[in-house]
């Protein structure tokens, strides 16, 4: 089953929305009820994996490696090739959770067409764990394309009243900067081929070569720049980095609680993560060009403080919400620009933070929405006289996405900052007025929505959290407060390809480990036995 | 010289046995149609449909034979015919091709009360000519067959004879095909006249000996010839600036003719083009590669702009069609400035997968119109699509699955066409082309997802739910699993397409890489 783990994660929602096509639309509590167990079951799958990957945390490598490579189409030299390193294992236990949270916290919100609901989710859920897994790059880009389809028609279908426009700008967005990166990629695997005679998408293989473009006389700084631009449009516009943001408010505003949880909790993780996977190694000379990382530094720090100026504005919770992510994933590349150890954990780490906390506010804002059906922060106040546990609740977690100490949301931003910091003391302090803003447009939005006395008598009679609210939430508050408390685990599981990739990109940074994430000495003993799959640039 | 004895081969009798039968069928039709009574007719389709497969059996035993021989290709009819894997894909294209547009016509033409032999008989005979455009690689065959076909498809167009639309439409199509028939008709008698002979291979040889005489300066007569041709062959392929006749054409002909035209009679103009362009007149190629760069902008640009506001489905998929074949055509730019031989066979291995592909996914976006098309309704305005998912759950979603393969989301088939066109692009470093190509692909995928959001984001117009036929859903179901098949497992379709360019020993292409 070990040799096996990744395809059953991969496949077990498939599996579940294949069933559902032949279950009656009419019966809606088994359409429910099936859709649900095949949620928890693609959670539960997943959980072998946390103890058999900590055993292997610190190996060199890709886990849990499933396939051959150009197994799939030899023609052309794709292949069904999956596996893992700590980064991506991290956001898919991440996928695996929110996706059984959406789809449970859409037991009531959903009631037209759940059938068709259900099954575009599940098969959602599938393409977003393929992009984590994929070891092709033929195979990741079927799975980063093909999920736009399901997220389209969950916009489309089940938005709110500009649901048509949302839906179609989100996927032609998308497009764009996909196709870009695909023909930046047909121009590696060319490359590639004329460097080692074999035609192949394998990832492995691209890192080898797609770095030498940059020394290439044939090519150069400026084909290098280019093909790392095309990677980058696809990557920002996912992300979304600013200005290629202007998507993702209107998606989540418009898409369903559920699909908004997912949006913010992975989708726009694919584009930190493309950048992790492919940008940096593909490319390391590039990313390491003074100018190339002073823009992407800038645009970073735009959006944090764009990001949360355009909060602080906002009327609509959701809206609100969708801004800050922008501010926030604003810190999450400031982190993979920063190209230090700490920038670059912290960036992953701050990536799980925001799908936890982001996702939690999403699922907030649909349950007031769920029951008042207006997202007006003018028309709410002093809820936390009605519904005092969904107040404490919504508490923690407006806490941990500002980054109080003892939270997750602290521990992500601080090592980022103090990642780019130790690059530019600049950059750390414009970056940190977005911390300070965070906490202004949500402690006033708590202020407004929760505290005083009940002035709209539309309010007074609303309920509590059910148990099914408050166990879409339990897991999130746990890994919330683990995070916050001892991170250390998770910065071990980062360690190996964090430092992995450091060798590629930086391979003379000085003291190349994570101080607060292990003792020092261990963490150089272990580097030094690394047998990189990424070799340093320069060694043929 | 031939001795006359060289001049008549049993083989070739065995070469031409799809070509015989399809006649033999096709003029059986016309026969029985005569004893026929008004409620029997649906035994023509049966026909028609028996004679395809049976001319399907025929290609089969032919490649058999040729496999036996050891050879990739033959000569027959004293070489104006050549029977080689190219021709032979080609062939097992149409007669796929045909066999779901015949499924998709037996309810179709029902409904429309046009239920008459002859029109399955056009369509056999159209299928022969060609096959003979496929196979022919001697200019007067392939023009004999690009007319045989033509004058099929005219008639066809126009079979509703009760529809003004379609008479319109028959009537545009005939006075603008038989104008360009006749530019291409002078073209080809220039070539004659420049080279003295009426065989591809001979009159690739003389243009090369001639160029080779001076330095590389085409004679300007050479040019005309090759404009000429040029604008015939992109006036049966549809491309800008000679694609007018298309949207009327498609929105006017019976829907299942209309997808008829735009796979199979298409994939016909595409072997002719291959064959005159890419065989007879590669010496050229400088002058003829600017100028299909310039025409597959053109023709990207104008149908895709014209396809974003269109409200009729078939004009919109019309319009569709030919952006696919400014797409095409960059694979052709491709092999024509290719250096290398595999960068030479990737273009054109592009569009023969794409041609592939594209038969099942469009024929199977006109099947599901034809299916919505009732005694009052014609079913192709795109407010009949309106909440389509709510009547017809499951046309609904065969629809979207063909239109996002339109669009080239993988993993379905339509992505592999795109696939193949853009590795040719990179691989001869035609890169802002590229780019320019992949930015129209977006603007594709929201005309298409325009249909779709119909579909699934709309409330019905109308309740009555749809009726398809048993042979309409038999064209549905093939194209579907033809669709999925390529598209999640493409490596076999790939080899036949490897198979049907045998780069090294076709005389269509292979040759010319010394």
């Amino acid at each position: 089953m070990q040799n096996h783990i990744l395809s059953i994660i991969l496949f077990t929602p498939l599996a579940g929305a294949t069933l559902l096509l032949f279950v009656p639309k009419e019966s809606k509590h088994a359409i429910r009820w099936i859709a649900n167990l095949f949620a928890l079951a693609g959670l539960l799958v997943s959980l072998p994996l946390v103890p058999w990957f900590w055993q292997q945390r610190f190996t060199a490598g890709f886990k849990f490696v499933e396939g051959t490579a150009n197994n799939w189409i030899p023609s052309i030299g794709a292949g069904y090739v999956l596996g893992i390193d700590g980064i991506s294992f991290l956001l898919i236990m991440l996928t695996t959770l929110l996706g059984w949270i959406s789809i449970l916290s859409s037991w009531t919100a959903i009631e037209d067409r759940i059938k068709e609901y259900y099954v575009w989710f599940l098969v959602l859920q599938t393409g977003m764990l393929g992009v984590f897994m994929a070891l092709d790059f033929f195979l990741f880009f079927v799975f980063w394309e093909a999920m736009l389809v399901p997220m389209y028609l969950l916009i489309g279908i089940w938005g709110g009243p500009r649901k048509l426009y949302a839906a179609i700008k989100f996927f032609l967005y998308t497009l764009l900067g996909s196709v870009a990166m695909l023909l930046a990629v047909l121009f590696l695997y060319f490359y590639n081929f004329h460097q080692t005679g074999q035609y192949t998408f394998s990832i492995p293989a691209l890192y080898q070569t797609a770095p030498k473009i940059f020394h290439d006389p044939a090519y150069g700084v400026e084909y290098a720049m280019l093909l790392f631009f095309a990677f980058f449009l696809a990557f920002a516009i996912k992300v979304p980095m600013f200005p290629f943001h202007t998507w993702l408010p209107d998606a989540h505003v418009e898409a369903p609680t559920a699909g908004s949880v997912i949006l913010a909790g992975v989708l726009l993780k694919m584009g930190t993560y493309g950048f992790i996977r492919f940008s940096l190694p593909f490319f390391p000379d590039v990313v390491m060009h003074p100018k190339v990382r002073s823009w992407m530094i800038a645009l970073s720090i735009v959006a944090i403080i764009y990001g949360a100026l355009v909060s602080l504005m906002q009327k609509d919770m959701k809206k609100l919400v969708a801004y800050s992510s922008v501010s926030h994933l604003g810190f999450c590349t400031l982190g993979i620009f920063a190209l230090n150890p700490a920038g670059l954990s912290g960036s992953v780490l701050q990536q799980i933070n925001h799908g936890i906390s982001t996702g939690a506010l999403f699922l907030i804002v649909g349950i007031l929405y769920e029951r008042r059906h207006t997202r007006e922060i003018a028309e709410y106040g002093g809820i936390s006289n009605v519904m005092p546990l969904y107040a404490t609740i919504t508490m923690i977690m407006f806490l941990s996405s500002m980054g109080l100490p003892l939270l997750n949301g602290f521990v992500g931003e601080f090592t980022i900052l103090q990642g780019t910091f130790m690059e530019n003391r600049t950059w750390a302090a414009l970056a940190v007025l977005g911390v300070v803003l965070a906490a202004a447009y949500l402690l006033w939005l708590y202020q407004r929505v929760f505290f005083g006395t009940v002035t709209n008598p539309k309010n007074e009679k609303l309920l509590d959290l059910s148990a099914r609210e408050v166990l879409t939430f339990v897991p999130l508050i746990v890994m919330a407060l683990w995070i916050g408390l001892y991170p250390k685990p998770f910065f071990q599981i980062l360690e190996q390809p964090v430092n992995q990739l450091m060798a590629t990109v930086r391979p003379n940074y000085p003291g190349a480990s994570l101080a607060h994430a292990s003792t020092p000495a261990a963490s150089a003993a272990r580097t030094g036995g690394q047998a990189t799959m990424i070799p340093a640039k320069g060694s043929n | 010289m031939v001795s006359v004895a060289q001049m008549f081969e049993a083989s070739d009798y065995l070469m031409s046995l799809p070509i015989l039968l399809l006649s033999i069928f096709a003029l059986g039709i016309l026969i029985m149609d005569l004893m026929m009574p008004e409620e029997m007719k649906w035994v023509n389709a049966v026909t028609a449909f028996v004679g395809v497969l049976l001319a399907t059996c025929g290609v089969v035993r032919i490649q058999h034979a040729l496999d036996l021989s050891h050879r990739t290709w033959v000569p027959a009819f004293v070489g104006s015919m050549v029977i080689d894997h190219f021709t032979l894909y080609f062939w097992y294209l149409f007669l796929a091709g045909t066999a779901v547009a015949i499924l998709m016509s037996v309810h179709y033409m029902d409904e429309e009360r046009e239920q008459h032999g002859e029109f399955y008989a056009l369509m056999l005979f159209s299928v022969v000519g060609m096959m003979s455009m496929a196979a022919g690689f001697d200019i007067v065959l392939i023009f004999i067959g690009l007319e045989l076909m033509a004058i099929c498809t005219y008639v066809l167009v126009g079979f509703l004879r009760r529809d003004r639309r379609s008479n319109e439409a028959a009537l545009k199509y005939l006075l603008l095909g038989a104008f360009s028939s006749g530019i291409f008709a002078y073209g080809l008698s220039l070539l004659y006249g420049l080279t003295g002979s009426t065989n591809l291979a001979v009159i690739r040889e003389r243009l090369t000996h001639d160029l080779a005489q001076s330095q590389n300066h085409a004679d300007p007569v050479a040019v005309l010839a090759l404009v000429t041709v040029a604008a015939g062959l992109l006036f049966k392929i549809a491309a800008v600036p000679f694609h007018q006749w298309a949207p009327d054409a498609y929105e006017g002909a019976p829907t299942s003719i209309t997808g008829f035209m735009s796979v199979a009679v298409k994939a016909a103009a595409w072997a002719m083009l291959l064959r005159v362009l890419g065989m007879g007149l590669y010496p050229l190629r400088l002058i003829w590669v600017p100028l299909l760069i310039f025409v597959s902008l053109a023709t990207m640009t104008a149908a895709n702009l014209a396809a974003l506001t269109q409200n009729n489905l078939k004009r919109l998929l019309a319009y569709s069609s030919i952006a696919h074949v400014g797409y095409m055509l960059l694979g052709v730019v491709a092999y024509g400035s290719a250096i290398e031989n595999a960068a030479m066979t990737d273009g054109v291995k592009g569009i023969l997968l794409y041609l592939l592909v594209y038969t099942f996914m469009n024929l199977g976006a006109f099947a599901v119109i034809a299916s919505l098309r009732r005694r009052d309704v014609i079913g192709d305005d795109i407010d009949d699509f309106a909440g389509l998912f709510a009547r017809a759950p499951t046309e609904a979603v065969l629809m979207l699955v063909f239109l996002l393969s339109l669009a080239g989301i993988p993993p379905l088939a339509g992505f592999w066409g795109k696939y193949f066109i853009f590795l040719s692009l990179i691989e001869t470093r035609h890169y802002a082309l590229a780019a320019v190509a992949v930015l129209y692909a977006v603007f594709g995928l929201y005309y298409y997802m325009r249909i779709a959001s119909a579909m699934f984001m709309r409330q019905a117009l109308d309740t009555e739910p749809v009726r398809a036929g048993g042979a309409m859903w038999g064209a549905l179901w093939v194209s579907l699993a033809a669709t999925l098949a390529i598209g999640v497992y493409p490596e076999p379709f790939i080899r036949m397409v490897n198979w049907s360019l045998n780069a090294t020993q076709n005389p269509a292409f292979a040759n010319l890489i010394k």
